[in-house]
């Protein structure tokens, strides 16, 4: 499979990055050459194999459903660009 | 010893607590060595001096009472992926811009909670995505070490060389140093570098793919990537989770050892941190190998790979034979495998961390005429190329339509590399040396992997398979190519017996030396 920019812009989009039609284009080439080095995936027989979920047989922790931690607005929202009274400030998203 | 930043850690250890030395002296040589040496080298991006200090002083007053933890006044520098509170901390991104935690990662709590003093933070990749320390929003790091010729000098006199072999009368060979700049490797170039060039007693660093064992063989160091699960993930910057594991960078193979020791443990913060006791690394250290059982696969004799690499290997065979192991062939048929899977599985786990940076909540902020387009202005002034590449493959192959097709299938693919060590093990293996990677250092600015993403993917071919089967690896020192640059050997071992790595690398140290870089900078 391999992308053309369309596509690219289109995955762009989602992953919320602005690229220009020369970035679009640069873009198309790399990730055609990656996709193409990934293609040798499907040579591999896969049949009755499991999708890997964790590569280290365990049991997932489990702790009591209780606060242990908390009452850290400020250190939360020390390292934003923008805050007020502890909240994160962002543009308008609601006219 | 007049220069203290020479002495190993179990060395500093020893005269530290026989108050020879104090911390105090010991960090000043450091930061002194720091201040002459990174502006050619680049390999901290934010030296702590003051904290330094402190943590020294701090220390010297325990050690004066007879008291102290296991790195006690052992000076360190720290990889920038570790969250370090109110001290720079941006995985050498420009998206993380200005951030300075308000916590402490747990790798780096339990090292100063044992005694080390923090000298700084170091160069890496940026997000750890390279295999150069080309990626860096800082700028590159620059290998101490450099290729080299040997000529033969003839010397009409005894005469005392600087640097060269002196000889009555006759010739003498001598090692010039060519002046190109090589890479470190990545992603923890700058800790290998600090650690090769005598900038810190031992570093921090991660590996996702390599990124602990490629730099350390490219600059004559030790680096071990421990088991996943061994060292707590919790308050370091996040790549690819199920792939993402901290250990040390050292000298040797002793200090590599005595820091996994202190960097691992058991945390409740971390989901994935393996509940077993710490054992002690130092101990197995000495041990005889006789009756070892050490495979030797036969996927990792790759096309094109340098004669000398080849050799190195048969060397570390000869070494380990020699020493009592039994050395046997064995085959690992998915290993061609692993990269092509790890380039659908870290991007993809990458473009899901990386989502987070949106120019809300820390780090940069461009503004835009709305909310979308500040992200997405955001993104695209903070990340890097090499980091949105990344991003774009995984928000691809994890898009509608593809996931099945690319994800699922390299997530099927992962079990059968890791069921293919499973086997060997099963078959009463104890552990594989392999090289650790398929060359020497490279040039800065190598115009074919500038060309062709995929070449500088390929320094990991070696290593990546140990990052996706959850394996612990080692990387150690075992020679010099023909250019006077260090080579190293990979040691990959059985989950949670880091133990058999140290012994075994400490067999093939014992037998190759170790090696420093001749001062340039």
């Amino acid at each position: 499979m391999s992308v053309d920019v369309k596509t690219v812009k289109r995955v762009a989009r989602l992953a919320r990055i602005a690229v220009s039609e020369e970035d679009a284009e640069r873009m198309t080439g790399e990730l055609n050459a990656i996709l193409g080095f990934v293609e040798q995936l499907n040579e591999v027989d896969v049949s009755g194999v499991e999708p890997m979920t964790s590569v280290t047989p365990m049991d997932m922790k489990k702790r009591r459903d209780v606060v242990t931690d908390g009452n850290k607005a400020a250190d939360i929202v020390a390292n934003a660009p923008a805050t007020e009274e502890n909240f994160f400030l962002v543009p308008k998203v609601v006219e | 010893m007049s220069d203290l930043t020479q002495l190993t850690i179990s060395q500093a250890r020893t005269k530290l607590r026989g108050k020879e030395i104090t911390a105090t002296e010991i960090t000043e040589a450091y930061l002194a060595a720091i201040d002459r040496a990174n502006p050619a080298l680049n390999a901290y991006v934010a030296v702590t001096g003051d904290k330094a200090r402190d943590m020294a002083k701090a220390s010297d007053a325990k050690l004066a009472k007879g008291e102290g933890g296991a790195l006690e006044g052992i000076p360190l520098g720290i990889k920038d992926l570790f969250g370090t509170e109110g001290v720079h901390t941006q995985a050498c991104s420009h998206v993380l811009d200005g951030f300075k935690p308000r916590y402490e990662s747990t790798v780096t709590t339990n090292l100063w909670a044992d005694g080390a003093v923090m000298l700084g933070k170091l160069n890496m990749d940026e997000f750890a995505m390279g295999s150069s320390n080309e990626t860096s929003y800082y700028g590159p790091v620059i290998n101490p070490w450099r290729r080299s010729r040997l000529d033969t000098v003839v010397m009409p006199t005894t005469h005392q060389g600087d640097g060269g072999f002196v000889s009555a009368g006759g010739t003498r060979t001598a090692r010039s140093l060519d002046n190109a700049q090589l890479v470190p490797g990545g992603s923890s170039g700058g800790s290998a570098t600090a650690v090769s060039a005598f900038l810190c007693a031992g570093a921090t660093a991660t590996d996702t793919g390599g990124s602990i064992r490629q730099p350390a063989a490219f600059t004559g160091t030790v680096g071990i990537k421990p088991t996943y699960g061994r060292c707590s993930r919790w308050g370091i910057v996040a790549f690819a989770s199920s792939l993402d594991q901290a250990g040390p960078i050292a000298r040797d193979v002793r200090d590599a050892a005595i820091l996994l020791k202190s960097m691992a443990s058991v945390d409740p913060k971390d989901t994935t941190s393996v509940d077993r006791p710490v054992p002690d690394y130092e101990a197995a250290i000495g041990k005889p190998i006789k009756g070892m059982k050490v495979g030797i696969p036969k996927e990792y004799r790759v096309d094109g790979m340098p004669e000398e690499i080849e050799a190195l290997w048969q060397k570390g065979i000869a070494w380990l034979k020699d020493a009592g192991a039994e050395i046997v062939d064995i085959s690992l048929p998915h290993t061609k495998y692993a990269l092509p899977a790890y380039y659908i599985v870290a991007p993809a786990e990458a473009s899901s961390n990386l989502a987070r940076y949106d120019g809300v909540r820390y780090g940069l902020r461009v503004p835009g005429k709305d909310i979308v387009d500040m992200y997405e202005k955001t993104r695209a002034a903070g990340f890097g190329r090499e980091v949105k590449r990344r991003i774009m493959i995984g928000t691809y192959v994890l898009s509608a339509g593809y996931y099945d097709a690319y994800y699922l299938q390299a997530q099927k693919v992962r079990n059968l590399i890791k069921r293919d060590f499973e086997n060997v093990f099963a078959a009463g293996v104890d552990v594989i040396l392999t090289p650790a990677t398929p060359s020497a250092a490279f040039g800065i600015a190598d115009e074919d992997m500038a060309a062709d993403p995929v070449k500088m993917y390929l320094n990991d071919i070696f290593t990546v398979t140990v990052n996706m089967a959850g394996l612990p690896g080692i990387a150690v020192p075992a020679g010099l190519d023909g250019k006077g640059l260090p080579l190293g050997l990979q040691l990959i071992g059985r989950p949670f017996d880091e133990e058999t790595l140290f012994q075994t690398a400490a067999v093939i140290e014992q037998a190759s030396g170790t090696f420093q870089p001749e001062k340039w900078w």
